[in-house]
């Protein structure tokens, strides 16, 4: 039989067959075990991890009245694909869209995935939602996504509270926690408390097919992890007294900040012209942000914190302080005064003279403070002026002045008490003296201060001697759950027996025959507190004040200035006097005073 | 009664559980690839898997019919059976049902056939028929020609049917005719003629003649230089460099444009992850994320949610990849080649040249069908629609791949006896 012969040929056949068959298993082995790449590509393709967004936390005042809460709104979402061409005039009767519009979106989002939801109608309130509700399983394509938009029920306190935005993509990128489209804090509290109030994000893992429909979940939702809320903020606000202020400071540019001394949280802390804080969200958003932006009289700015004002002669304590603590007056030492014949510095008003420091206080003397500044200046003690600058700066920087206090709000600005350097390269090293720089015995010149600086330092003075950095939140997450600045207290380089000199020398401001606030002086309550005029290059100079009451247990310590208003005494000190009399007493007797410092209008000043 | 146990006796156990074991396998991957919540029995007949047990069924019957056929009719009958099929496909090219692309189903009530499968045994049977006959001579000319034509007339009327890859098949029975003594060179010519194929479509094809002018002018060193041998080597070059130039030639203005990607993607010169390169990227992603231990049984993503096209037949590997994994795939390997090399072996233990031959076509068949389906599904052979056998969805394969197996077992069951 010739095929016999070709018989070993079988060997050939098996063991092509038995090749072959091995260089498969081998091709097995390394797309199954050794290249992993392909378990991740099957992943791609079946797994969606769907990102459940927390609500932020609230923010509460310090009475429990809420500031801050979060209103449910509605995107309307749509996966284009699913859409039926059909149900166009329907669903533009619905949402009271124009076919053009309609065509618009549809676009948008078909550009953006015809597969995967976009935003179709972004942001609908719950009135128009529950309208399209009932009809909406009737549109093929087309679901309702809820969302959560900050909400302002008394439109209060915008600075302070700051609104929240998207994300940039620099912030993505620098961080694991955030994503294209989601929001962050980005100004006031709501940047600062950024990682208290945002919450913990939730993800929940879904599969979906070919076509990408959502078959359920992955391994029954094992890896599933839910939302958790943010923390909500506990202020030291006083709602009623933010809003009060707001109202005084109408049409006004200014600031007022007012703080608990004994605690260091901030009661009111507003910035004029301010805008209601309702118009950063949402949709509207956008929009508003470039009108106030564009708007010349800068509503955005936080004059608060970022405002660097000339104190003027609120300033004159803290230049008294350091003279007393450093020896080179005594609360008896008396200077002589010409009134406005006075040289260097003129006086402002007619007076007895020699005065003394409470005398000088309560009828805000320039001259007796020049001197004052001067005896500084020229303390034995010292080997040159350089040293004894560097000495006063050291003593007002522990009041506050010329530094960040650490608060917590975002771009607190620290004001200017230039180090001696400054002077040793304006004028040369050693070529300047207190006559040179003498501006800054009475707040002008190179100093400037923010009000929150003010009032910061009027609250050392209440407090004789310490403060807490002033802080607009004073828990997270519980009441029980205390900020860090509540074990932050600040001990100024003053001794009491001196600041207690300033202090009764500012309680006369409204005490005394001659005080400057005498005008505003309240049965019930007593106040201290000082005036300021601050001549500035804007126009008219600013009427500053700073003030705390009741003198023998401080329960507010404030500071107003209202922007190219004239005297200390004609603006700031009324308001100021009327915040301590609405925050004490809750209720304002002086209503005459109360309407004309309402209806003031200075925008034009 | 006696000689019908006498019958089963001499039936090959081992043959029947590797076939059982495929076909079973076969069917729980099935259930598997199309898995459906509202319909969990596999005994479901309103699902493929259903349907599937229905043809497992009919196929043990037509089994069985097969073993109680007396040996000799298949060999008697073997030219009738193959013009009987020969006719269906030509039929099937006019009273046809067309069915994705291709014009190759007899739609019967309920059920479409697909006279191709079929044409798979009938062929082979013919030819063992013709390559055992007493006058058969090799080296006679007519010898040569005559079973290439029974080769060639199925795959031509399948190719009109716009079946390339059913048609290709037909080529794996030249496995049988080296078997039976055609010179090694010419399997060897085949050889070269798809490498050299191969690298006219890779690279630009003067390139390609320039490296075979080189290598046979290295060649030209270490042989005698005499008239004679060089004259070869020149007509060796020649033949390659107008067979390099014709193939690329062909393929830029024959090939379809969907073939040609085809073979572009095959090649790693296109990559098209959304058309051609779909089928073979999800199918490698759905085996390769199997890794050694499988994902478990029903817990396939790739398959389940339907990344797989065409999972429960040209696919069906791929659920055999993902759900169980390295472990599954080598062990379902394993079967196949110890089912063919069973075959050849037993092939090799026959009296009668027709059953030898037989026996060498069911092998090469089922090994060219296992060859290209698994290899296309683990990306290494090209994207040719041929089902694996006994484990792909659908009747007509499972019928047509039984009866050319039982076939063979009938005859190797008779192979005692006086031929």
């Amino acid at each position: 039989m010739a095929s016999r012969i070709y018989a070993d040929r079988k060997i050939v056949i098996i063991t092509t067959f038995l090749v072959i068959g091995f260089i498969y298993l081998i091709r097995l082995f390394y797309i199954q075990v050794i290249d992993r790449s392909y378990t991740l590509s099957a992943n791609n393709n079946v797994l969606r991890y769907v990102t459940q967004f927390p609500a932020r936390g609230l923010i509460y005042d310090r009475n429990g009245k809420l500031l801050v809460y979060n209103e449910a709104v509605y995107d309307l979402m749509v996966i284009p694909r699913q859409v039926k061409d059909g149900d166009t005039a329907e669903i533009c009767r619905l949402l009271g869209r124009t076919a053009e519009g309609y065509h618009e979106r549809m676009k948008k989002a078909r550009d953006y995935s015809p597969m995967l939801a976009s935003a179709f109608e972004k942001q609908i309130s719950k009135e128009t939602y529950g309208y399209i509700e009932e009809k909406l399983y009737r549109f093929r394509g087309f679901f309702v996504q809820p969302r959560t938009l900050r909400k302002y029920p008394m439109s209060i306190g915008a600075h302070l509270l700051g609104y929240i935005g998207e994300v940039t993509p620099v912030q993505v990128e620098k961080s694991d926690y955030y994503k294209q489209g989601d929001y962050i804090g980005i100004s006031g509290i709501e940047r600062a408390y950024e990682k208290e109030l945002r919450g913990i994000k939730g993800l929940k893992i879904r599969m979906v097919d070919v076509f990408n429909r959502d078959v359920g979940s992955f391994e029954n939702g094992r890896y599933d992890t839910s939302a958790v809320m943010g923390g909500d903020l506990y202020t030291g606000i006083d709602a009623d007294l933010q809003q009060y202020g707001e109202k005084l400071m109408a049409n006004k540019r200014g600031s007022i900040v007012a703080i608990d001394p004994a605690t260091g949280e901030i009661l009111c802390f507003l910035s004029s012209p301010g805008y209601d804080p309702n118009l950063l969200v949402g949709r509207v958003r956008g929009k508003n942000y470039g009108i106030l932006n564009n708007d010349p009289i800068k509503p955005l700015l936080n004059r608060a914190i970022m405002g660097q004002y000339p104190p003027g002669s609120t300033f004159k304590m803290a230049n008294d302080m350091v003279g007393l603590q450093m020896g080179v007056i005594t609360k008896n030492t008396r200077y002589s005064c010409q009134g406005p014949g006075s040289s260097p510095i003129k006086c402002t008003h007619n007076h007895v003279s020699p005065l003394d420091v409470y005398m000088a206080i309560q009828q805000s003397c320039n001259p007796f403070h020049w001197q004052v500044f001067r005896a500084i200046m020229s303390d034995p003690n010292y080997e040159n002026t350089k040293q004894r600058y560097d000495v006063w700066r050291k003593h007002l920087m522990s009041m506050g002045f010329g530094r960040l206090l650490n608060t917590d709000l975002a771009f607190e600005l620290k004001g200017n008490l230039p180090p001696s350097e400054v002077f040793d390269k304006i004028y040369g090293t050693g070529s300047w003296n207190s006559m040179t720089i003498r501006s800054l015995s009475i707040g002008q010149g190179e100093i400037l201060a923010t009000p929150l600086q003010l009032v910061n330092y009027a609250t050392l003075v209440a407090n004789r001697g310490f403060f807490y950095p002033p802080h607009v939140v004073r828990s997270v997450g519980n009441e029980k759950n205390k900020t860090k600045y509540s074990s932050q207290k600040n001990i100024s380089s003053i001794n009491v027996e001196y600041i207690d000199v300033v202090r009764q020398g500012m309680m006369e401001v409204f005490e005394g025959d001659h005080g400057t606030a005498r005008a505003f002086k309240l049965d019930s309550i007593t106040m201290a507190g000082k005036t300021g005029t601050a001549d500035n290059p804007h126009g008219k100079p600013h009427s500053n004040f700073i003030a705390f009451a009741p003198v023998d247990n401080p329960k507010i310590a404030i500071c107003v200035i209202v922007e190219n208003a004239g005297f200390g005494s004609t603006y700031a000190a009324p308001i100021a006097t009327l915040m301590i009399e609405k925050y004490i007493t809750r209720t304002v007797k002086r209503k005459d005073l109360e309407d004309q410092m309402i209806n003031a209008n200075l925008l034009n000043n | 009664m006696k000689e019908q146990k006498g019958i089963f006796r001499h039936i090959d156990r081992t043959l029947i559980l590797l076939y059982l074991a495929l076909v079973l396998i076969g069917w729980v991957n099935i259930y598997a690839a199309v898995y459906n919540d509202e319909h969990a029995s596999i005994f479901d007949l309103s699902q493929s898997y259903g349907k599937q047990m229905l043809w497992i069924v009919t196929s043990l019957v037509l089994g069985l019919m097969v073993i109680l056929t007396d040996a000799k009719f298949f060999n008697a009958f073997a030219y009738p059976i193959y013009g009987g099929t020969i006719l269906l496909l030509v039929v099937v090219l006019f009273a046809g049902k067309e069915i994705a692309g291709s014009k190759s189903w007899f739609q019967v009530g309920g059920f479409a056939l697909q006279p191709a499968e079929f044409a798979k045994f009938a062929t082979t049977l013919a030819l063992a028929h013709y390559l055992s006959a007493l006058d058969f001579d090799n080296r006679k000319r007519k010898s040569q020609i005559i079973p290439l034509f029974i080769l060639a007339l199925p795959a031509l009327l399948i190719l009109l049917q716009n079946d390339t890859g059913s048609a290709i098949v037909y080529a794996s029975l030249a496995l049988v005719l080296y078997r039976q003594g055609m010179p090694g060179s010419i399997l060897l010519l085949g050889v070269a003629v798809a490498i050299l194929s191969i690298m006219a479509l890779l690279f630009n094809p003067y390139i390609v003649i320039a490296v075979i002018g080189v290598l046979l002018l290295g060649f030209v060193f270490f042989i005698r230089r005499n008239m004679r041998n060089i004259l070869t080597v020149a007509g060796i070059f020649v033949v390659a460099s107008l067979f390099v130039q014709s193939v690329n030639y062909a393929f830029e203005n024959v090939l379809e444009l969907h073939q040609k990607t085809r073979i572009n993607v095959l090649l790693g010169k296109q990559i098209d992850l959304k058309g051609a390169g779909y089928n073979v990227n999800q199918s490698k992603i759905a085996i390769g994320s199997g890794g050694f231990w499988g994902k478990g049984f029903l817990n396939g993503t790739q398959t389940k949610f339907n990344f797989v096209p065409e999972q429960s037949t040209d696919f069906i590997f791929c659920t055999v990849g993902e759900e169980w994994g390295f472990v599954g795939s080598t062990i379902v390997i394993l079967l196949f080649l110890a089912l063919i090399v069973r075959i050849i072996l037993m092939a090799e233990r026959q009296r009668s040249d027709f059953s030898r031959v037989y026996g060498y076509g069911v092998a090469s068949i089922l090994f060219f069908h296992f060859f290209v389906n698994i290899g296309m599904t683990i990306g290494l052979m090209p994207v040719i629609g041929i089902p694996l056998p006994f484990f792909s969805y659908g009747g007509s394969s499972l019928w047509a791949f039984t009866i050319l197996l039982f076939i063979f077992i009938k005859q190797d069951s008779n192979r005692l006896q006086l031929v």
